[in-house]
């Protein structure tokens, strides 16, 4: 644990002595909840389409693949034409690519992201890194397989897929959208144990409470 | 005083209006950006599927009153200073809830939004919001004071306080407007225009390459649903107030339209032509361009 986490008192400018403890302080205390879609089906189908309609993406890069993501905003290919957005908050996306290979380090921001993103949610696994590891396979710091730590909707394959491929990734998450097929965030909730789980075995310096939101 | 029932219907009737123009009129504009930058940008009615969807978020979590409270007076800004000022001149429908100190009460207005938004984010506990805060009331304190010297001096010049008698007083041609008659005024109060926009130059409070994104770091869900919402509104509701004090109003929805649009334009024109400015860069340029400007135009009158 380090040591700005721990519990201490500390004195304000104006000389007021009061004791924070960071982990109860800044993070929530619950674990997260499932939230079924609530509505009448065809509400429910109209917001899944708005929802595939108006994607934000984190712009959170973490690996090779982040540099692939740039060229959408720009007017080569322009993704905005279809929706997608970024945003720079994770409260206000609903997307979170993970482009490229994830260092253990890494894993426990992109974790820390996407548990403060508000459910429904999802996650694009991009590049073969994502899947197996790629030509990480046998590296001592990276993950090999994304869906053990994140629930991914879906992959984007390739070493490195170009923006085109992205585009049509995109295009097919929309899909899953609409059919109401992506629902990780749910899944995400429903085995938080074991997700839990897979994430303390890797990250070692677990210093961060369960609960990120 | 006898108060016209009929009057609240014909409100909601403007808001809803201008609710939708805004919406159209924001993707619009950002299109305009988009192709100044040789994209194609988003579609027209993105803004109405970004509404919905984010209303339609599942989950939502919240750090205290005035987080909630935030967009609701970021909102109530909004909606209050497009109510109390005549949208439509000379039209018994959409005059709204005008009345004779009017003017004072649109000032107030404009500032109560960010007010209120700026204790909502205060609450969320995030530091980039209460950086974004803090910047954002320095600019848009700076912008304030040549508008509110200019609606002074706009206001000697009439010798009143309603916005509905300075329209009148501009009626019967172009030259009536208050853009010729007190054009020092108007050049003034445009400036100032630019930096309450929220568009380049002066976005560095919300733009989301700074430090992410401002005041809204921790809004997400239905709090960020209302303050779009807001942000349909609001810009509109703005323009209508400077459409009214200095170019002479508007008598008809398409008359309406065609001002308002032209004065956003203006700075959508000004967003894509300048590259940003820092706070304190704007804070000192709105002192020294646009204030004494400001001081000049009461002389003036
Ligand atoms: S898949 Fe290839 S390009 Fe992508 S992160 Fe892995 S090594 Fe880099």
């Amino acid at each position: 644990m380090k040591e700005e986490l721990l519990k201490r008192v500390v004195k304000g400018p104006d000389g007021v002595e009061f004791e924070v403890e960071p982990l109860r302080d800044y993070y929530c205390e619950a674990p997260p909840a499932v939230h079924p879609p609530v509505y009448a089906k065809i509400v429910e189908d109209l917001f899944n389409w708005a929802r595939s309609q108006s994607i934000w993406i984190l712009g959170f890069g973490t690996g090779c693949g982040a540099i692939e993501m740039r060229p959408l905003m720009t007017p080569r290919f322009d993704a905005y034409r279809y929706g997608i957005q970024w945003r720079p908050t994770p409260r206000q996306a609903n997307l979170l690519v993970i482009s490229g290979y994830l260092s253990v380090k890494t894993l426990k921001r992109a974790i820390r992201a996407y548990e403060q993103m508000q459910n429904p949610k999802y996650v694009v696994g991009l590049g073969s890194c994502t899947i197996n590891g790629g030509m990480y396979w046998d590296s001592y710091n990276t993950i090999k397989r994304l869906d053990d730590y994140l629930p991914v909707d879906l992959y984007i394959t390739g070493c490195m897929p170009r923006p085109e491929a992205l585009l049509a990734g995109f295009e097919d998450l929309k899909k899953l959208i609409r059919a109401g097929k992506a629902e990780g965030a749910n899944q995400y909730a429903e085995n938080f144990d074991w997700y839990k789980t897979n994430q303390k075995r890797v990250i070692h310096d677990w210093d961060m409470p369960d609960y990120n939101w | 005083m006898t108060f016209d029932w009929m009057k609240i219907p014909y409100a909601l009737l403007t808001l809803f209006i201008v609710f939708n123009f805004g919406l159209l009129l924001t993707a619009f504009i950002a299109k305009i950006g988009a192709r100044a930058g040789r994209r194609h940008g988003i579609p027209i009615w993105q803004n109405y599927i970004d509404l919905i969807k984010n209303y339609g978020q599942r989950s939502s979590i919240t750090h205290g009153v005035m987080f909630y409270l935030g967009p609701v007076f970021r909102l109530t800004g909004g909606v209050g200073l497009l109510l109390f000022v005549p949208t439509i001149y000379g039209s018994e429908m959409f005059s709204n809830l005008s009345f004779a100190g009017d003017l004072i009460l649109a000032l107030y207005f404009v500032f109560f939004g960010t007010l209120g938004m700026a204790l909502g984010a205060g609450e969320s506990g995030h530091p980039h919001a209460a950086i974004g805060i803090t910047r954002g009331l320095a600019q848009v304190t700076a912008a304030e004071l040549p508008l509110a010297l200019a609606v002074f001096a706009v206001a000697l010049q009439y010798q009143t306080l309603s916005v509905t008698e300075i329209v009148a007083a501009q009626q019967g041609g172009m030259m009536n407007w208050t853009m010729f008659t007190n054009p020092l005024a108007v050049a003034a109060a445009m400036l100032a225009f630019l930096g309450s926009m929220m568009r380049p130059p002066f976005d560095v409070v919300l733009a989301p390459q700074e430090i992410p994104i401002g005041p809204p770091t921790e809004y997400h869900s239905a709090y960020l649903a209302l303050m779009q919402t807001n942000r349909a509104i609001f810009p509109i509701a703005k323009i209508v107030i400077y459409m009214n004090l200095f170019f002479g109003g508007a008598t008809s929805w398409p008359e309406f339209a065609v001002k308002v649009f032209l004065i956003y334009l203006f700075s959508a024109f000004v967003g894509v032509c300048f590259p940003r400015f820092r706070v304190e860069q704007s804070i000192r340029w709105f002192l020294i361009w646009a204030v004494p400007l400001g001081v000049l135009s009461i002389l003036w009158v």
